[in-house]
C-alpha cells in the first residue's frame, strides 16, 4: 500500500521522526543540521543559533494565547534553549482568502507584544494569500536568528546521577487547544504559552552545571526525556508523584483519554543538571515568573540504559515510551 | 493522587500470604487493562498472579469483516462516518488500510466524543448522510440509543447508526466454553455492572464456579478485588462480590437499561476471535429501522474471516499475551499497527507498548 502523509507525521512522536531520519537528514546532512537540536549553531565570526517553526494551531485563538504569540513564542525558545539569545525573526503569513481583516489585526497586535516582552524583532517577513478552502484561516512560519551565549549544550553531556528538572507544570498547552477545539469546558485552564529566553539565561547564568534544555513541545515531557537517553548507556527514572500537574489538566485529560506527560507544553523547560546543582537551578528557575513551579521530577540513571522509568505514584514501575501517532480520545 | 502507601502495602502483603499457587485472573474491561498498566500493577504483584486481558475492549473485539466493510462505506460519496476516535487507527484485513488512511485520501470522518454529537452533525449537514459508528458495550449501549431517539424527536432523518454494540455476558460464557480456557477468576467491569447491576455477573459463580469481583478503576480499587478473588480461590469458595460499591448497585441503572430495551434487541453477532456468539450483539428494534444503517446502505459482513497474520483473537481471549505475540512491537506498532490491540487506546497490546511492564 502506498505510503502518504497523514496527521502522524506531524505529531511530533516516532512517525515525525521518521520522516526525518529517513527523508530530510540524508537529503540535505551536514554538521549544523546532523545535531537535530531544536536550532542549529553556526560556527562563524559570531557564533549563531538559527531556528525556524511553522504554526497551523487550530483554534487561531485559544485560551491562553493564539497563534500570534505562538509563533514567537516557539521559535524563541527554540533559540534559547540552545543557550542563545534570541534577536532577529522573520513573520512569513500564509492567509486564507476569506479571513477578516479583524482578525489578521489581533494576530499582529499579538505578535507585537509578544516579541516586544521576549526583545526580538521581526526584522524580515512575507505574505502569500491561498484561495477559499486551500487553508485553514492563516499559518505563520517564523525563523530567527540568536546570539550563542552557552555553548556546549547538548544531551550527550548528559551523566548518571544527574537531575532532571522541569519548569513548571506538565501538559497545559494541549489540554488546553484540545477543549478549545471540542467546545467542552473552558475557562480555567490556560495554555502556558510564554517566551522561556528569560528562564533560560537565569538558569544558565545561576552557575549551576546544566548539560541540556529542551522545551517540551509536540509529543510532551516523555517523548523529549526519551530523546534525551535514546541510544546512550543512561536511562531516566522518573517520579511520578514529583511531575508536576494541574488538577484541571489532570481532569480534562481522564475526560479527553489523553495523558499530560504526552501533551504538548508551550512554555515549559526540562533541563538536565549535574546533581549537586539541583537546588541551585531549581532556586534559579523558581525566581523568573515561568519557573515559579520548577520541581525536580527524576534523575538520570545507567541501570536502564536508552530508557525512560516511570515510577508511579501508586508504587509500580513501568517504561515511558515515546508518542506514537497523535492522541486520540478514548471511547468509554 | 495521594494513595494510601499503607493501606497499599497492607494489600499486597495480604495478597503475598493468601496466594494459594499458580492463579490467573482475567479482567474484561479495557479500562481496566489500561489502568493496571498505567499504574504498573503487575509488577507489584507476586510472580503467581497472572492477570489476564480478556474480550473487553469493544474496538478490539470488532470483527475484521465489519472494519473493512467500515473502510468502504467511508469512501461512498455523500456519506460523513461519525466515529469514536479509537477506531481511526484500527486496520483492516490490508495492512495500512485505516478510517485514518481514508481521511487522508479524502473521506469524511468525523471524531466525535459521543453519539448526540453525530446527531447534530447530522443536523448541521442536511445534505449529507451521517453514519455513527456505534461500538461498545452495555456501558454505551444507553448512550447510543438516547443519540437515536434524539434523532428521531429532531427529525435528523439523514443520520443513521451502525450498531456494532456488543453484550458482555454471552462472550464470557463463550469464553468460558472454549477447549483451552484456562482462568480462576474474573475481575468484572465495573462500567458495564454500574448499568446492568453486580448481579450481571452472578452467572460466573452460580454456572461455572468462578470467583467473581465486580471492580473500580483506581488501582486501589484493583489490587482489592485482586485480593477478594485470591481469597475466593484460597478458600475455594467462589461468590460474587462487589468492590466498586461506590457506582454498582445490585440491580444497576433501570433507567440505562429501560432505554437499551426500548431501542435495542439481541442478535446473533461475530466477534474477533471468539465467531459468531448467539444474542450477543444489539441491533436497533423494527420501529427504528428508519435510522438502522446496516438497512440503509445495505451493509452486509457475513462473509468469511480473511487469513491475516494478526493475532488479536487470541491476546482479547487470554491465550496469547501481547509480548508472546511475534508481531509485537516488530511488526506491529502503534505507528503501523497490524491489529485493533495495538491501536485501541484501551487495547492489551497498546497498553503492554505504552506502559511496557518493567519485569519484562
Amino acid at each position: 500500500m502506498e505510503e502518504i502523509i497523514t496527521l502522524d507525521y506531524g505529531s511530533g512522536g516516532k512517525k515525525t521522526a521518521r520522516l526525518i531520519e529517513t527523508l530530510l537528514v540524508p537529503a540535505f546532512s551536514n554538521p549544523a543540521l546532523d545535531s537535530l537540536s531544536d536550532g542549529a549553531i553556526l560556527e562563524g565570526d559570531a557564533r549563531l543559533a538559527f531556528s525556524t517553526d511553522s504554526f497551523v494551531v487550530d483554534p487561531v485563538f485559544f485560551p491562553g494565547g493564539d497563534i500570534g504569540k505562538l509563533a514567537v513564542c516557539g521559535t524563541v525558545n527554540d533559540l534559547a534553549v540552545c543557550g542563545a539569545e534570541p534577536k532577529y525573526l522573520s513573520l512569513a503569513l500564509i492567509l486564507e482568502e476569506g479571513l477578516p481583516l479583524t482578525e489578521l489585526e489581533r494576530v499582529i497586535a499579538s505578535v507585537k507584544q509578544a516579541a516586544e516582552k521576549a526583545h526580538v524583532q521581526i526584522v524580515t517577513g512575507d505574505t502569500k494569500v491561498v484561495e477559499k478552502g486551500r487553508g485553514d484561516r492563516l499559518y505563520i512560519n517564523t525563523a530567527g536568528i540568536g546570539f550563542v551565549r552557552y555553548p556546549g549544550l547538548s544531551s550527550r553531556s548528559i551523566r548518571a546521577g544527574d537531575a532532571v528538572l522541569v519548569s513548571g507544570t506538565v501538559g497545559d498547552h494541549g489540554t488546553a487547544v484540545m477543549l478549545a477545539r471540542s467546545g467542552m469546558m473552558e475557562g480555567e485552564l490556560c495554555s502556558d504559552c510564554a517566551a522561556l529566553n528569560g528562564l533560560c539565561a537565569a538558569l544558565l547564568s545561576s552557575g549551576a552545571a546544566v548539560r541540556v534544555l529542551r522545551d517540551p513541545t509536540r509529543g510532551g515531557v516523555a517523548t523529549t526525556l526519551n530523546e534525551f537517553v535514546e541510544g546512550t548507556a543512561l536511562g531516566i527514572v522518573l517520579e511520578e508523584d514529583r511531575i508536576p500537574v494541574r488538577p484541571q489538566v489532570r481532569a480534562a485529560c481522564e475526560l479527553l483519554g489523553l495523558d499530560p506527560l504526552y501533551c504538548a507544553n508551550e512554555g515549559k523547560l526540562l533541563a538536565v543538571v549535574g546533581a549537586s546543582d539541583a537546588d541551585r537551578a531549581l532556586a534559579a528557575m523558581r525566581e523568573t515568573g515561568e519557573g515559579r513551579d520548577a520541581a525536580l521530577i527524576g534523575i538520570v540513571s545507567g541501570d536502564c540504559p536508552g530508557r525512560v522509568v516511570m515510577q508511579t505514584a501508586f508504587g509500580g514501575r513501568r517504561i515511558l515510551q515515546k508518542l506514537s501517532g497523535a492522541q486520540l480520545p478514548r471511547i468509554c | 493522587m495521594p494513595w494510601d502507601k499503607k493501606r497499599t502495602q497492607a494489600l499486597l502483603a495480604k495478597i503475598g500470604e493468601t496466594v494459594p499457587g499458580k492463579i490467573r485472573l482475567m479482567e474484561v474491561c479495557g479500562t481496566h487493562t489500561m489502568a493496571i498498566a498505567r499504574a504498573g500493577i503487575k509488577t507489584m504483584l507476586p510472580d503467581e498472579i497472572r492477570l489476564l486481558s480478556g474480550p473487553g475492549c469493544p474496538v478490539c473485539v470488532t470483527p475484521p469483516q465489519a472494519i473493512d466493510a467500515c473502510l468502504e462505506l467511508s469512501t461512498q460519496s455523500g456519506v460523513i462516518l461519525a466515529s469514536y476516535g479509537d477506531m481511526l487507527r484500527v486496520p483492516g484485513s490490508r495492512a495500512g488500510d485505516s478510517l485514518l488512511r481514508r481521511r487522508a485520501l479524502g473521506a469524511r470522518i468525523e471524531t466525535v466524543y459521543s453519539p448526540v454529537d453525530a446527531v447534530e452533525l447530522a443536523l448541521k449537514n442536511p445534505e449529507r448522510q451521517v453514519v455513527f459508528l456505534g461500538v461498545g458495550f452495555e456501558t454505551t449501549a444507553p448512550g447510543t440509543a438516547a443519540a437515536v431517539l434524539t434523532a428521531k424527536e429532531k427529525g435528523a432523518h439523514n443520520f443513521t447508526l451502525w450498531s456494532m454494540l456488543k453484550r458482555v455476558e454471552p462472550a464470557l460464557r463463550a469464553l468460558i466454553r472454549m477447549e483451552d480456557f484456562a482462568v480462576d477468576g474474573f475481575l468484572c467491569p465495573g462500567h458495564v455492572a454500574s448499568i446492568l447491576g453486580a448481579e450481571g455477573f452472578a452467572f460466573l459463580p452460580a454456572e461455572y464456579g468462578l470467583p467473581a469481583v465486580v471492580a473500580g478503576f483506581e488501582p486501589e480499587d484493583i489490587l482489592c478485588a485482586v485480593s477478594r478473588l485470591v481469597k475466593q480461590i484460597a478458600e475455594k469458595h467462589p461468590r460474587l462480590e462487589n468492590e466498586y460499591t461506590r457506582a454498582v448497585s445490585q440491580k444497576g441503572n433501570r433507567l440505562a437499561q429501560n432505554m437499551m430495551e426500548r431501542c435495542f434487541e439481541p442478535r446473533g453477532d461475530r466477534w474477533r476471535g471468539l465467531g459468531t456468539i448467539a444474542d450477543s450483539g444489539l441491533k436497533l428494534r423494527p420501529e427504528l429501522e428508519d435510522f438502522d444503517a446496516e438497512k440503509r446502505f445495505q451493509i452486509r459482513y457475513d462473509g468469511a474471516e480473511t487469513k491475516t497474520p494478526c493475532r488479536c483473537g487470541e491476546v482479547i481471549t487470554g491465550r496469547l499475551r501481547p509480548e508472546d505475540c511475534p508481531l509485537f512491537g516488530k511488526r506491529c506498532t502503534p505507528e503501523d499497527p497490524v491489529g485493533p490491540c495495538m491501536v485501541s487506546s484501551e487495547g492489551a497490546c497498546a497498553a503492554a507498548w505504552k506502559y511496557a511492564d518493567m519485569r519484562e
